[in-house]
């Protein structure tokens, strides 16, 4: 190729004059098309943030300080990882992006909320480290680094991660101050018996081992409160399944997601449900209760949604949110853990090449196999 | 198409602001001829015309300059009375800027007509006189492909099509010269839509017009109301709805096969603006020597649709427009989406430029790429139907045959995947490098395959050579030998 104003302007006839000067751009050759609709990275990423404030703050007024201390450790862990990384690579720093931040978020809101600071550092090295920047970064990680942290911490640390507190919100007698607070997320002293609790699936878990009746159980009074009110213990992207189901809508309204995938997540888990509870209530906790609880509502809106992990067409994220769904309900319902969105989730991350190299859209003119149409006449 | 594939249909394309007004709705203005205009020689898809007039020799306007060379060519014509000052190379409108051939007139300022042939009444001619006329007054697609228009009338007469379907979507934002086009010559084009029916033999038209043009629907209905074979049909407004593939479902419900043509499925696409040229070139016996261009772009400082002599320097044309409002960061020559850059002005107007875009910063959006994220939007986008995300990650790793596979050949650079992109991955330029490239190692290894003929052909050639070499000193030889052998006898014979 010549250059713009080079060797092709010399023939010019009467030496047509190069248009360089006021006016006119040196000429580079940029590719087409020469407008763009303003989607970007960084604003995806703030959208799905913002849709997470609202049951975040209501999860920190919820679980006070201690709960504010473990999310900022977490998300400065992820951030640092980030650019450590970057720095090792010699790699330019995508910190811009949001994308380190909204990793760290979800993790953090996936975590018991009195955990000790070393949990949320811990766990936001490995998302990053092992479940992102080793495979290449953004776009390349095969499964949800969120999830794959939180895994290694559940497998790895099972005491930490199932220690759940009963709500103490900001304000109320009892509750942590700032100063406080820190010395709990930094010294990790045992939690008080008073405020320990259970979440209701691991509650109920613990009583089915013990070969209890659900239906007896869920009535008694030492069972957790379960309600879609969030006052209650659990994580704090758990209690505030109703803000997070807001959030997650105002995402497939704004366009950021679409609705198949959670609608296909929340359908897998609660028609096994349905079912189940239908034929043995004494086995099955109820569709509703697997709805409230748990990551359900996170999961179905904001992890299994995550772009890079999840396959690319319509009928792709079909199977692979009624996968996530139906795997949750296995593992509540039959598995050794309580909750089983994570593994989930991590399970069917591992089938989206296949997904997505079985379910690819119809190119006009051509049939499902990618011959071409035969005319009518033929 | 049934019901539910209606329903559940893929909502191809994207909805870029149309920014057509207030460009549109300003009457075309006539420019002045300028004292030079520059004609190419390939000003169409096929082989350049071949030059039939000499370096000072006098021409009229309308007069041919070149004819066409061979089936798929054109001929094209002086846009201006004056004489012949150059025939030679000027830089290409097109982003390299590389040199073509062309004509170069020097304007006498009269702009005198050369007497046309006008047929009494072209429905009394034959379709193949007709098509023959429309190619003498070298008529190419006016959309921007430039594909020479009578090739397709005889192809669309061969293929006994029954629809032809006049295009009149121009989903490409900023551009309005089809629209003023159809809001001032509406009668001219529903006369060239009745001649291009009568020269392919097709029963009825249907014009599709985006729905953002409600006046240009409105001019077209009214002129086709008396002609009960054309009807006048809104599109929805959705780039790029302008693609023949994607205009022909809309408006017919067929769908072409990848490896065939419009016309195998009986159909033929024609733009509105080819529909005018065949009209003037039939009704008035006129060559296509001018044509409507929208100016636009916020750096434009007249944005407006002008009547321009093929040949006119851009930059002369900006300059009878008013120039620049501002510094233009980018100028574009044809649409923001699938327009090429130019890389200065000293381009003329062909028959395919449909209009010059002088782009400030903010309109043309540049930033730098980012990874994918594999968010699907270009999926969504593609109105293909393919996967450019995984097209681009195949390319990228060199892997042009995976690319291949995934339907690379399918895909009409109509820039929707990139449009949407929010990493800004530069995916249309992905697909021509590796549609480039790939052409170029077909290329070679046909090159390579001739080679390999050549030579075994030439290895047996040696081999027979010799052969032959031997076995005609053998058969020597053996002559020879019979000879002595026969003398040899006759010696005996006289002794005994």
């Amino acid at each position: 190729m010549s250059p713009p104003n080079g060797g092709g302007m010399g023939r010019t006839p009467e030496g047509a004059v190069p248009a360089e000067g006021p006016g006119v751009p040196a000429g580079a050759v940029l590719p087409s098309p020469h407008a763009h609709g303003g989607a970007s990275v960084s604003r995806t990423m703030g959208l799905v943030m913002a849709a997470l404030a609202p049951a975040t703050l209501f999860g920190f007024w919820m679980f006070g300080w201690p709960a504010v201390h473990l999310f900022m450790m977490t998300l400065a862990a992820c951030v640092l990882a980030e650019y450590g990384c970057q720095r090792l690579m010699g790699r330019r720093s995508s910190l811009g992006d949001g994308s380190a931040v909204l990793t760290g978020w979800l993790l953090a809101l996936s975590l018991p909320p009195w955990a000790p600071g070393w949990i949320g550092v811990l766990g936001g090295a490995i998302a990053i480290v092992v479940g992102k920047q080793v495979f290449g970064g953004l776009g390349q990680n095969p499964f949800n680094p969120a999830m794959v942290a939180r895994v290694v911490l559940l497998v790895s640390f099972p005491v930490a991660m199932t220690q759940w507190v009963v709500p103490v919100p900001m304000g109320s007698p009892g509750a942590p101050d700032f100063v406080h607070g820190l010395q709990i997320t930094l010294a990790a002293p045992p939690l008080p018996d008073a405020i320990a609790s259970a979440s209701l699936l691991g509650h109920a878990k613990t009583e089915l081992s013990r070969g209890a009746d659900l239906a007896q159980v869920l009535g008694a009074a030492a069972t957790p409160p379960h309600d879609w009110t969030g006052l209650r213990p659990g994580s704090l992207g758990e209690t505030g399944a109703l803000l997070l189901l807001a959030g997650g809508l105002f995402l497939v309204f704004a366009g950021v997601i679409g609705w198949h995938l959670p609608a296909a997540v929340l359908l897998g888990l609660a028609v096994p449900a349905l079912v189940g509870h239908a034929l043995a209530p004494a086995r099955f906790l109820p569709a509703d209760l697997h709805l409230v609880s748990g990551a359900t509502v996170l999961g179905a809106f904001f992890i299994a949604t995550d772009y890079v992990t999840s396959p690319n067409t319509t009928a792709g994220q079909w199977l692979f949110g009624l996968g996530i769904g139906v795997l949750t309900w296995i593992i509540r319902s039959f598995g050794g853990y309580p909750e089983g969105m994570a593994f989930a989730v991590l399970l069917m991350n591992a089938l989206v090449p296949a997904i997505d190299r079985w379910l690819r859209p119809r190119i006009l003119g051509r049939d499902r196999a990618g011959r071409p149409l035969a005319l009518p006449g033929d | 198409m049934g019901f539910l594939e209606r329903v559940f249909a893929r909502p191809w394309g994207v909805h870029p602001e149309d920014r057509k007004r207030p460009a549109a709705d300003v009457p075309a203005v006539p420019v002045a001829v300028p004292e030079k205009v520059y004609i190419p020689l390939a000003q169409h898809v096929g082989a350049p015309a071949r030059p039939v007039v000499l370096v000072g020799q006098k021409v009229l306007k309308g007069q041919c300059l070149a004819e066409a060379a061979g089936n798929i060519s054109a001929p094209v014509h002086a846009s201006t009375s004056g004489v012949v000052a150059a025939i030679g190379e000027i830089p290409a409108p097109h982003p390299s800027g590389l040199p073509v051939q062309a004509v170069t007139i020097a304007a006498d300022g009269e702009d005198r007509w050369c007497e046309g042939e006008v047929p009494a009444d072209p429905f009394a001619l034959a379709p193949q006189e007709a098509a023959r006329r429309v190619a003498a007054a070298g008529v190419v697609g006016m959309g921007g492909a430039t594909f020479p228009s009578a090739v397709k009338l005889a192809l669309g007469l061969r293929a006994k099509i029954d629809t032809l379907i006049v295009n009149g979507s121009e989903c490409e934002p900023y551009l309005s010269c089809d629209d003023r086009l159809m809001r001032d010559r509406a009668a001219e084009i529903v006369s060239g839509i009745r001649l291009i029916l009568h020269a392919t033999g097709a029963r009825e038209a249907r014009v599709g017009i985006e729905d953002n043009k409600p006046e240009a629907i409105a001019a077209m209905g009214e002129a086709a109301a008396r002609h009960g074979e054309i009807r006048v049909l809104p599109v929805p407004a959705r780039y790029p709805m302008g693609s023949d593939r994607q205009l022909i479902v809309e408006l017919t419900g067929r769908e072409v096969p990848s490896d065939a043509r419009a016309a195998d499925v009986g159909v033929l696409v024609h733009n509105v603006g080819t529909a005018f040229a065949v009209h003037e070139a039939l009704r008035l016996g006129r060559p296509l020597v001018e044509r409507l261009v929208t100016l636009n772009g916020g750096a434009a400082a007249r944005p407006g649709n002008y009547r321009v002599p093929v040949g006119m320097l851009a930059a002369d044309l900006f300059a009878a427009a008013g120039g620049f409002a501002g510094t233009p960061a980018r100028l574009v020559m044809g649409g923001p989406m699938m327009g090429t850059v130019l890389p200065h002005l000293q381009v003329p107007v062909v028959k395919g430029t449909s209009g010059f875009l002088a782009l400030t910063a903010a309109e043309a959006a540049a930033r730098e790429p980012a990874p994918c994220i594999r968010c699907g939007s270009c999926i969504r986008a593609c109105p293909m139907g393919l996967l450019p995300l995984e097209m681009s990650a195949r390319i990228r790793a060199e892997d042009l045959s995976g690319a291949d596979g995934l339907g690379l050949r399918d895909c009409i650079a109509c820039g929707c995947c990139a449009y949407v992109c929010p990493s800004r991955s530069p995916l249309v330029q992905y697909f021509h490098y590796a549609k480039g490239e790939m052409s170029a190692r077909q290329r070679s290894t046909l090159r390579q395959e001739s080679t390999r003929k050549l030579a075994a052909a030439r290895v047996e050639r040696v081999e027979r050579e010799a052969r032959e070499k031997a076995e005609a000193a053998a058969r020597r030889k053996a002559e020879r030998d019979a000879a002595k052998a026969r003398a040899a006898a006759a010696t005996a014979g006289e002794a005994a």
